[in-house]
């Protein structure tokens, strides 16, 4: 029933239930008629900050160590043991955990403070740093697991096994499209390295499936099976949507089902995609200034800065969510030379899109995030040399940024002790982050759940508390 | 404004009237003076909003009040009762739920959800009515009850008890059921609902025309016993088995689980009860002898996904495992959730975090390890023979003991000829003889390295303290499923050096190497130290400044054991140093290197030999004869020791026996082989074995591996038990428990899956949660009545399912009107038939029948049917999706491989599940994805072309009989004058359009793989692919009408 409602309502409505906070979009509201949803919201309403929402992923853990946290005092220590103090017998991985030392490998990288706000970013990401002022800097980020596929799972989702919705079907779900010609939840790819992926980052766990990211490729049609077969045309397939759209209303007459209504709108839908996707894609449009701003990897489909400038694009366009995956930053061996390697490609497109967004004006309603699914340890993974060095999984600290709506920017929150191993500040967990990013985009994290096997299910599962401070 | 009345407002505006009365009728319900029933209006509000805090769950309780049992709901707290029979004024319930004081306000201020106002009236009520308490329904045992009589005006509309319960509920809401659909509709509903293919018009006309009493029933008998129900019942158990083809973590790696899904289609084309059914899956290995099939059964509880990601903590994935199985056979067999009480007391229904660990104890007991195997199935696993394979394993075996027997006969005659040949003249010029079956590389050296390797172009390197070390590329480049053997003579000087290698002593090197290390013989298999590798060492020395064989053998397992050492021809013993290897260790950067890579060897190699299989003992004995053959000839034959005698012979037989004695010995060698290759061929399956010595199971504090409490030993959980007594001390109990007359949720739980699919919902919606929190059953009496006779007919599905279609309410027409829409708006009361959408595997499979491209071959590996490229390697990095060719494209859409992190797209776009974990439910959506692919993907464009063709074969007189006759093949039914005239019209038009474009007509021709038909004309197939296509895509063929 609740597809019937979401199709019926006129667009302008969509905007009425998503301004106030906690309450459900279009979609729950369905869900609240089948009782499925909270039927309760009481909570002050508050405004959105933000309309959308982009994320970065940099998928494999870029090191904390090497980008943002910075910490001085580690060159007396090169090559020391890491004092058991630091570690406390906290679990390795199986790559670290026989070997029989745990040399400490300070970063070879020079760090700088930037800006006016003085935060603390290596020579590796020069436009980052360039747009220090704008961002919100996180280094007392922490996580559960220890791994990447339950840690890129539970960054997504919230839980570290399959079958939980990920972040943008929650946003689906609650909030519902603000477009009419694209779906409300996107995901592009990049990088590679040998880190997999799984639909199950974009997808919608026990939520209906529509609520799914649609993942946008950079090779054959952008969206699965968008085109025409050989020898379908336009004007042949508007032909025989003509017909079909008139079959499937006469048999709605006879049988009475609104389920058909719904079908014959969905099928408008994807003619329309078949319009607006190529436009989206191409970017002849662009000048020859935003290339150079993104970088001239931005004309190649499935780059990074592709994928960057497509969100920008995206987002004029009213899609909500936006999600890259960028990968590469798995770097457990010869991390020097390779995390440089992953920075050259990512650092210019990503400050780009928040300097875009900004000169566009969107990014006072877009948030944008930038991180991976857990930080690298202090200590080195393998041989260490003077040029040489490299660094396992590390859970217990990370550091993100965020910028845009609501964000505070030029701030540095959070502290790590000495060695980047343990957080000593105002610590910030996944579910923290997570509810924040709700917040921001005018949901009670709380209050925003799907009832399945029996209990209310919500991105934050039991915990997460907005982190008030990083809010402006 | 409370967001309820903003959203009725909201609503007002622009839903239509049938959405509008679900919240009319609730709140009519709710604010009606009926009885108030405990246990279908009260339990869900005290569940859902008290039990967190005043539940099952210990650790959460607050004031040790517990609502969720009768002695705390009516106990007494600080001199006042909760719970007043009769007066809610004095029952601190009421008091606490309707306070404004924050202190006292119940649920507290800072509590997630509140109670509605209709929610505090119906506990009012209830009190009011006397506060008439009753147990969760769903555990009391379903028990016998009389359908009851229908005695009104559609009394004779009953066509079993079944119609019975929905008749007296729709007459107790005032309503009548719909009129019956007609007979096309009706033999298509029940064609896709049994067997998920649609009726060939054949069927459909034999039944129009079949006016006999039985005809339904013969339709239904026929379509019960095709292989097609079969694979159509399987998909729903593959869902919630989480069924599929790869591992599910990171890199997903291929497993083969196939062998279990066959037993699944098997079984139920073989109509095993679902007692039985149930038994073998959960413990079919524990049954008395138990059959290969009954152990195949029990890889229902392997199926869950498994992590082969490098250094994962293998403990933790255990632990996962376990509760996996848990929480699927509690979903599947009890509809409930057990899960939640893996980290605490379920907080709604009757589960101990001691109930939780007490179950995880039976699945606790496997010789598993958390750690994956990343390419292929993990121990435990059987071979599982196909019944083919199994006769020529029979035939081969009894061929070579035939074969065996007769070398053994023939032994002295090969005595005496050699015996006759060696005082030959020729014998005294014999070269001589080695192991060359299988032999790819050779080296004599001789002690010296020089000569041969500059024969093989090597690199030879002066190492600092003036030794050689030669490396050859390309030489020797084994990986993990290959099977070798190294074979040298060694006399070694110093004691420490490598022999051979395909790796060097850098950072995270990978490759291979025999080495000596302190005198012992050390063979390294390395993906990456040291979580990725083996390491095998031998307890003895090897002597210094003696020159001994040395062979290694490695049998291509994966497995330390797999590797064998032998020195002199005897076999010596090996330390498992690491048994990790879990990727290949297949290199192509590192040379082969001889007397060199980790460390430069010292000492003489000679004779080194690389082979591409396993030789067997007997041949590395060959091998480990130093004397030539000259040297033995010259030894007289009684002093010969065997192996030299042996060398002799195998020489012997290889260049000079006669045929007879020749083809004796090869028939065994030959059988042997065949043999092998046999069993490398037949499927594994993952099982349930038992550890020998039962593992300690303990409770896991916050679930969590790393934190176990006290110990636990197995057992079913306290408050389902009854009065069931175990009596194996394994998990047979369990699987007993599960079916027998003690447990009240088996039997009602499957019924009600088996319900659901043929209707839009089960009787207990939650078909996932018969718990507190579940939804109750729409027909309870129905659910019960069900059940019973389910269990008395002796766990027979397909009689339920034959009851089920048998009745006047599966007869009804689908029909919706504004009246049918007000009265019962989700057609909870059944007073319609059920209009649904086909399942995503009945889309494709029925466009596939339709085009007679379909496959009627019943199980098998998986195939990969078309599937947009790079799909798989745009996110899973190192896999390409190989796509099957002719008749595997058109398989059933149950064999379609399933990677569980980039499903099928086509059918993951309709819904099908990734089969990540159990789903026993899957969600129905309409996308314009959806519309997407039924426009475009070359799956249903080759099918409307493939149709087309087929139709253009057939004579007509007009395109209006190619239309309609199409038409009635793919809806069963007449089309409409209108109907044919649209789709005539757009054939006209298009064919046309295709003329003028001959390109475009000859593209759309062609769609697909399947052969094109030459002899037709481009534009006529193409304008009437566009009509077949039109067809694929009404909202009516992809629709259970």
């Amino acid at each position: 029933m609740d597809r019937t409602i979401e199709q019926q309502l006129p667009v302008g409505r969509r905007g009425f239930l998503s301004s106030g906070a906690g309450v459900p979009g279009l979609a729950a509201v369905g869900e609240l008629l089948r009782g499925r949803a909270l039927a309760d919201q009481s909570a002050p309403p508050q405004p959105p900050r933000a309309k959308r929402l982009i994320s970065l992923f940099q998928s494999g853990a870029p090191s904390q160590l090497d980008l943002f946290d910075y910490k001085p005092g580690l060159s007396q220590w090169a090559g020391s043991e890491l004092p058991e103090s630091v570690r406390q017998g906290q679990r390795l991985t199986g790559m670290t955990s026989t070997q029989a030392s745990f040399p400490i490998a300070p970063s070879m990288f020079r760090f700088r403070q930037r800006g006016s706000s003085g935060a603390w970013v290596s020579d590796l990401l020069p436009r980052t740093a360039g747009i220090a002022d704008r961002l919100c800097f996180i280094r007392s980020m922490h996580t559960e697991a220890i791994n990447h596929d339950p840690a890129i799972t539970f960054v997504q989702t919230g839980a570290q096994l399959a079958g939980r919705p990920s972040l943008g079907a929650w946003l689906s779900y609650g909030l519902g499209s603000e477009n009419q010609d694209l779906p409300a939840y996107v995901a592009l790819i990049s990088g590679t390295g040998d880190q997999p992926l799984y639909d199950r980052l974009w997808g919608s766990g026990f939520l209906p499936t529509r609520y799914s990211g649609v993942k946008f490729r950079s090779q054959g049609d952008p969206v699965l099976y968008l085109s025409n077969p050989a020898g379908i045309t336009t004007d042949v397939r508007r032909g025989l949507l003509d017909d079909l759209q008139q079959l499937n209303g006469l048999h709605l007459q006879q049988t009475g089902d609104p389920e058909i209504a719904t079908r014959i709108a969905q099928y408008e839908m994807a003619f329309r995609m078949q319009t607006s996707v190529p436009e989206l894609t191409d970017l002849s449009n662009e000048t020859a200034a935003t290339f150079e701003m993104y970088g001239e990897d931005s004309r190649k489909p499935g780059s990074f800065a592709w994928n960057c400038l497509m969100a920008r694009r995206l987002c004029e366009r009213g899609v909500r969510f936006v999600q890259l995956f960028h990968r590469g930053w798995d770097q457990h061996l010869e991390l020097p030379k390779n995390i440089a390697m992953q920075c050259r490609m990512t650092d210019q497109p990503a400050a780009a899109l928040v300097v875009d967004l900004e000169q566009r004006g969107l990014l006072d309603d877009t948030v944008v995030t930038w991180g991976g699914e857990f930080g690298r340890t202090v200590y080195c993974q393998g041989k260490l040399t003077p040029a040489d060095y490299g660094r396992d999984h590390h859970p217990r600290c990370f550091s993100m940024w965020l910028a845009g709506g609501g964000v505070q920017p030029g701030l540095t929150w959070g502290e790590t002790d000495d060695f980047s191993y343990n957080i000593v500040r105002d610590p910030v967990h996944v579910h923290d982050l997570n509810a924040t990013l709700l917040h921001l985009l005018g949901i009670d994290h709380v209050r925003l759940t799907w009832k399945f096997q029996g209990r209310h299910y919500r991105l934050t599962d039991v915990h997460g508390n907005v982190v008030r401070e990083l809010l402006s | 404004m409370s967001v309820q009345l903003q959203i009725r407002r909201l609503l007002r505006l622009s839903v239509p009237a049938g959405c509008l009365l679900v919240i009319c009728l609730r709140a009519a319900a709710q604010d009606g003076q009926s009885t108030v029933s405990f246990d279908r209006d009260i339990r869900p509000i005290l569940s859902d909003l008290c039990f967190t805090c005043h539940g099952p769950d210990s650790q959460q309780r607050k004031s040790d009040l517990r609502l969720d049992q009768r002695e705390g709901l009516f106990g007494v707290r600080d001199g006042q009762s909760v719970v007043v029979a009769g007066a809610p004024e004095k029952s601190v319930l009421i008091q606490r739920i309707t306070s404004f004081n924050p202190d006292l306000q119940m649920p507290p201020p800072d509590f997630e959800r509140r109670l509605s106002p209709e929610q505090v009236q119906l506990l009012q009520r209830w009190i009011q009515q006397g506060a008439h308490w009753t147990a969760h329904w769903s555990f009391i045992k379903p028990q016998a009850v009389q359908p009851p009589v229908a005695g009104g005006r559609f009394s004779g509309w009953c066509r079993n008890p079944i119609d019975q319960f929905v008749l007296s509920s729709l007459e107790k809401a005032g309503l009548t059921p719909s009129a019956e659909a007609d007979r096309r509709t009706l033999i298509r509903r029940v064609s896709l609902d049994l067997t998920g293919l649609p009726p060939t018009p054949a069927e459909v006309q034999s039944f129009v025309t079949d006016t006999s009493p039985e005809a339904w029933d013969t339709v239904i008998d026929r379509l019960l016993s095709t292989p097609a129900y079969g694979e159509h019942q399987a998909v729903a158990w593959l869902d919630a088995a989480r069924y599929a083809d790869t591992s599910g973590y990171q890199n997903d790696g291929p497993r083969s689980m196939w062998r279990w899904r066959d037993w699944v289609i098997d079984a139920f084309n073989r109509n095993i009860p679902f007692d039985r059914f149930t038994i073998e899956q959960i413990a079919g290995d524990l049954l008395p002898s138990p059959t290969p099939d009954q152990r195949i059964a029990t890889g229902f509880n392997r199926n869950h996904r498994g992590n082969a990601e490098g250094g994962i903590i293998p403990e933790e994935f255990q632990v996962e495992y376990v509760a996996d199985r848990v929480d699927t056979t509690f979903a599947v067999w009890q509809g409930l959730t057990m899960g939640c009480a893996r980290c605490h007391d379920h907080k709604y229904d009757p589960l101990r975090q001691l109930d939780y660990y007490q179950v995880f104890a039976w699945f606790n007991n496997l010789p598993e390890s958390g750690r994956a195997i990343k390419e292929g199935n993990s121990p435990p696993l059987i071979q599982a023979p196909l019944p083919e394979q199994q006769q020529q394993l029979q035939r081969l075996g009894a061929a070579l003991q035939v074969s065996e027997q007769r070398t053994k006969d023939l032994q002295p005659a090969l005595a005496r000829a050699v015996q006759a040949w060696q005082s030959s003249d020729s014998a005294m010029a014999e070269p001589d003889w080695s192991v060359t079956d299988g032999l790819t590389s050779h080296f004599p050296l001789a002690g010296n390295l020089h000569d041969v390797v500059s024969q093989q172009q090597a690199q030879q390197q002066v190492m600092p303290d003036g030794s050689t070390v030669f490396s050859l590329h390309n030489v020797a480049g084994f990986g993990y499923f290959d099977r070798f053997t190294f074979s040298s003579w060694v006399q070694p000087s110093a004691d420490t050096g490598t022999l051979i290698s395909r790796m060097i002593p850098v950072e995270h090197g990978e490759g291979y190497y025999v080495h000596l290390e302190a005198g012992r013989v050390q063979i390294n298999l390395v993906k990456r130290w040291l979580d990725d590798a083996i390491r095998v060492e031998s307890q003895s020395q090897l002597p210094l400044n003696t020159l001994s064989h040395v062979a290694v053998v490695y049998d291509g397992t994966r497995l330390a054991s797999g590797i064998r050492l032998y020195v002199n021809g005897v076999e010596w013993p090996l330390e498992v140093r690491l048994d990790r290897l879990n990727q290949t260790f297949a290199v192509k950067a590192e040379p082969l290197r001889l007397g060199g890579g980790q460390s430069t060897f010292r000492g003489t190699l000679s004779d080194v030999r690389v082979y591409s299989r396993d030789l067997t003992r007997q041949e590395v004995q060959r091998l480990s004869v130093l004397e030539t053959v000259q040297q033995i000839l010259q030894i007289p034959p009684g002093q010969r020791t065997p192996a030299q005698q042996d060398k002799l012979e195998w020489m012997f037989l290889e260049r000079h026996a006669d045929a007879d004695l020749s083809s004796a010995f090869n028939d065994v060698i030959r059988l042997r082989r065949e043999l092998r290759a046999l069993h490398d061929q037949i499927p594994t399956v993952m099982v349930m074995q038992e550890l020998p010595v039962p593992r300690q199971t303990h409770v896991l504090l916050r679930g969590q591996y790393d934190r176990p409490g006290a110990p636990v030993q197995p057992d079913i959980p306290q408050a389902l038990a009854g009065k069931f007594v175990p009596k194996h001390g394994n998990r047979l109990d369990l699987a007993e428990w599960l079916v027998s007359p003690e447990n009240p949720l088996t039997a009602r739980v499957a019924v009600n899956r088996i319900w659901q699919r043929f209707f839009e919902h089960g009787l207990v919606r939650t078909t996932e949660d018969f718990g507190s929190q579940g939804e109750r059953p729409s027909h309870p009496e129905l659910l019960d009545w069900l059940s019973v006779e389910f269990v008395r007919s002796g766990w027979d599905l397909k009689a339920l399912q034959r009851l089920i279609v048998q009745s006047a309410t599966y007869r009804q027409s689908s029909r919706q009107n504004s009246q049918l829409q007000n009265s019962d708006p989700e057609n909870r009361l059944l007073s319609r038939g059920t209009r649904r959408r086909l399942s995503a595997e009945t889309i494709r499979d029925q466009a596939l029948f339709l085009s007679g491209l379909l496959s009627h071959r019943v199980g098998g590996p998986s195939v990969k049917p078309y599937q947009p490229a790079g799909l798989w390697q745009e996110i899973a990095t190192d896999t390409a999706y190989e796509q099957s060719q002719g008749e595997d494209l058109y398989r059933r859409s149950l064999y379609t491989y399933w990677k569980r992190t980039v499903a099928p797209p086509t059918l993951v776009t309709f819904d099908a599940t990734t089969r990540e974990s159990c789903v026993v439910n899957r969600s129905r959506t309409n996308t314009p994805l959806q519309a997407l692919v039924l426009m475009n993907d070359v799956t249903f464009v080759e099918a409307a072309r493939v149709m087309a063709q087929n139709e253009l074969k057939q004579p007509a007189d007009s395109i209006e009989e190619r239309v309609g006759r199409l038409f009635r093949l793919v809806t069963a039914r007449e089309p409409a004058g209108h109907e044919l005239e649209v789709l005539c019209n757009r054939y006209r038009r298009n064919l046309e359009l295709y003329r003028e474009r001959p390109e475009s007509a000859l593209q759309l021709s062609r769609s697909g793989e399947y052969p094109v038909d030459d002899s037709l004309n481009p534009s006529e197939l193409a304008a009437l692919t566009t009509v077949t296509s039109v067809l694929l895509n009404l909202d009516e063929v992809i629709t259970k009408e």
